[in-house]
């Protein structure tokens, strides 16, 4: 049936295929790291930093989705347990430096995916989805009800403060720089674990559960990991962004915060590393430009118009499409 | 005594509400052998592999693997011991390549299926027995294809590959040849006794010229008990067996006209 193959070519053929898709991966990264180096000074550093951190969120979201196929709908929870807890600890003590506080609030939301991971993981499909939406509107009210919180008007001015208790953060510069190392640490750990060996068994569940069981995997514990290691970024995203806006509100617990988030995931592509992150530009900049001009009461229905669009024709979104067509025309 | 046998089910019943799908079944599979278990469509052949491999909770009875009481384990652990099915419907991943297919077997035994700080090279070292499994099967020169991007006889030969990967005592194959044509229907019996060499096998199997070439003992269920149990010779002559499969008596001739075509 088939001609004797020479092993060790097909294996050699397979390692230089790697590095050269590495190669490409190094190669984009770099593009990534020099255009937002620059970015501020093309650009509004604050508006900036909204765009990295809500693409760390859709980052740390798409984790979970695009890469484990489980659609959290309660994502928001762990942006505001990440936002709260971070603006809680910085306005009552002032001796703390701002990456304790942001470490906090990562722990934070880490603990808080946990239990909704144990408590949700055993669904399927929709009822996952049900089972997250409901777990996050429970921390929805407690954060209205609470009164550390400040209730329906959130917190606000949370202090900057001083990273390592040197670099004053107050300056926009200096926290665009600090905002951007966290989330290229993060996107370059999405990248590693996406690659790496339990990135592999995450692919294999997405791709055939009945069959990574029957191969010895229990796949609830991998799906549980995923869940805490998206928590965890979208904790992280949370927290930063309160330092950058010095202000934790309702909006960020809200559903609709946790729908933004797979129309970011969506619209950019998901299960691509990129994807997200050009998303979440994409959707920051829509929201904003529309909000200056005429149609600023045509926001959610213009989303909610791309999103049906998106979901109609370009399903594998913005990236993804631009990966077929590279691939169709180029490769 | 129980040495002798490698998977042994007593009283194994599963209702569905008030629904007996597999009544009472006693399986007794002899080390080595190549086992067949067939049966009309429902008689409930599937249902014992779910239940073998707890992909269903037996109502009630026992499974033994070496004599031991396997039945409180969950699906995963008994892949770990050494029980691995294939599906009915092939069963891949579709959107990873061949060697990527055969490697993640591979990870069970290395563990490192959490570390999700290594670098995927570190999976590498695995590439050579990926090559070895995948030459065996014939499918060397795939190695680096998308699976979805294979054909169908293709498939089942990679994820009877992946199966092999695991390296099973007992080799659980659900209709091997289903929906193949013939020359891919001879090559899968190459492969599966090939595969066999060393191992026992329990097979779900319509095609019944493979269970006769490949089969040293056949187990018939019907309406989810076992009708009847033997080597070819004696089942394929059991009259009971022709009943089941070509209809109820009543209907006796139009099957012996069928047959007579």
């Amino acid at each position: 049936m088939t001609q004797p193959v020479n092993q060790t070519e097909i294996q050699k053929a397979i390692l230089e295929q790697q590095s050269a898709d590495n190669r490409k991966k190094m190669i984009l990264n770099g593009v990534l790291l020099l255009l937002l180096l620059a970015a501020p000074f093309a650009m509004y550093p604050v508006f900036l930093m909204k765009i990295l951190c809500f693409a760390l969120f859709a980052v740390a979201f798409n984790l979970l989705f695009g890469f484990t196929g489980l659609l959290s709908f309660g994502h928001a929870a762990f942006l505001a347990a990440g936002g709260y807890t971070t603006g809680y600890l910085l306005s009552n003590f002032s001796g703390l430096t701002t990456e304790l506080g942001i470490i906090a609030g990562t722990v934070a939301a880490t603990v808080l995916g946990l239990g909704f991971a144990l408590l949700s993981i055993r669904r399927q499909g929709i009822y996952f989805a049900m089972v997250t939406l409901a777990l996050s509107q429970l921390v929805f009210f407690f954060l209205v009800q609470s009164e550390f919180t400040g209730g329906e008007d959130g917190m606000h001015g949370i202090p900057r403060g001083h990273l390592f208790g040197l670099v004053d953060l107050s300056d926009n510069y200096n926290l665009y720089y600090f905002v951007l190392a966290v989330f290229l640490g993060c996107y370059l750990l999405v990248q590693r674990i996406v690659s790496s060996p339990y990135g592999q068994v995450l692919k294999a569940i997405k791709q055939n559960e009945p069959r990574a069981i029957s191969l010895g995997y229990n796949v609830n514990r991998y799906k549980v990991l995923a869940f805490v290691i998206s928590a965890a970024l979208a904790g992280l995203a949370g927290s930063l962004k309160s330092v950058v806006f010095q202000l934790a509100s309702l909006n960020d617990a809200h559903w609709h915060m946790s729908g933004e988030v797979i129309l970011m995931t969506l619209v950019g592509g998901m299960g691509t590393l990129l994807g997200p992150v050009v998303g979440a530009t994409f959707v920051v900049n829509i929201e904003y430009q529309l909000s200056q001009g005429p149609l600023r009461d045509w926001v959610d229905p213009i989303l909610g118009g791309i999103f049906v669009i998106t979901v109609l024709a370009f399903r594998s979104g913005i990236v993804g499409e631009i990966q077929k067509f590279v691939k169709k025309n180029l490769g | 005594m129980s040495e002798q046998y490698v998977l042994e089910t007593r009283n194994l019943v599963k209702e569905f509400k008030g629904f007996v799908a597999v009544d009472d079944v006693n399986l007794k599979i002899r080390k080595g052998h190549i086992h067949a278990l067939i049966g009309p469509n429902g008689a409930g052949k599937t249902t014992v592999f779910n239940l073998l491999t707890k992909f269903l909770i037996p109502t009630r009875g026992q499974i033994l693997f070496k004599g031991q009481d396997i039945t409180p384990l969950k699906s995963a652990a008994i892949a770990r011991r050494g029980i691995v099915r294939s599906f009915q419907i092939s069963a891949v991943f579709p959107h990873m390549t061949a060697l990527e297919n055969i490697r993640v077997a591979l990870q069970t035994s290395e563990n490192n299926s959490y570390s999700f700080w290594k670098s995927g090279a570190s999976l590498n070292k695995l590439n050579q027995r990926c090559m070895e499994l995948l030459d065996s099967v014939g499918l060397a020169e795939f190695a680096n294809t998308t699976t979805v991007e294979l054909a169908y006889g293709r498939k089942r030969a990679l994820e009877l590959a992946t199966t092999l990967a695991m390296e099973p005592e007992l080799l659980l194959l659900d209709e091997p040849t289903q929906g193949m044509g013939g020359e891919d229907v001879d090559s899968v019996v190459e492969l599966v006794r090939k595969a066999a060499k060393g191992r026992t096998v329990l097979m779900v199997e319509h095609n019944l010229g493979v269970v006769s070439k490949l089969c040293d003992r056949i187990t018939v269920l019907a309406q989810g008990a076992v009708l009847t149990e033997g080597e070819y010779s004696e089942v394929s002559a059991d009259p009971r067996v022709r009943e089941v499969y070509m209809g109820t008596a009543n209907d006796k001739a139009t099957a012996d006209r069928e047959t007579a075509e």
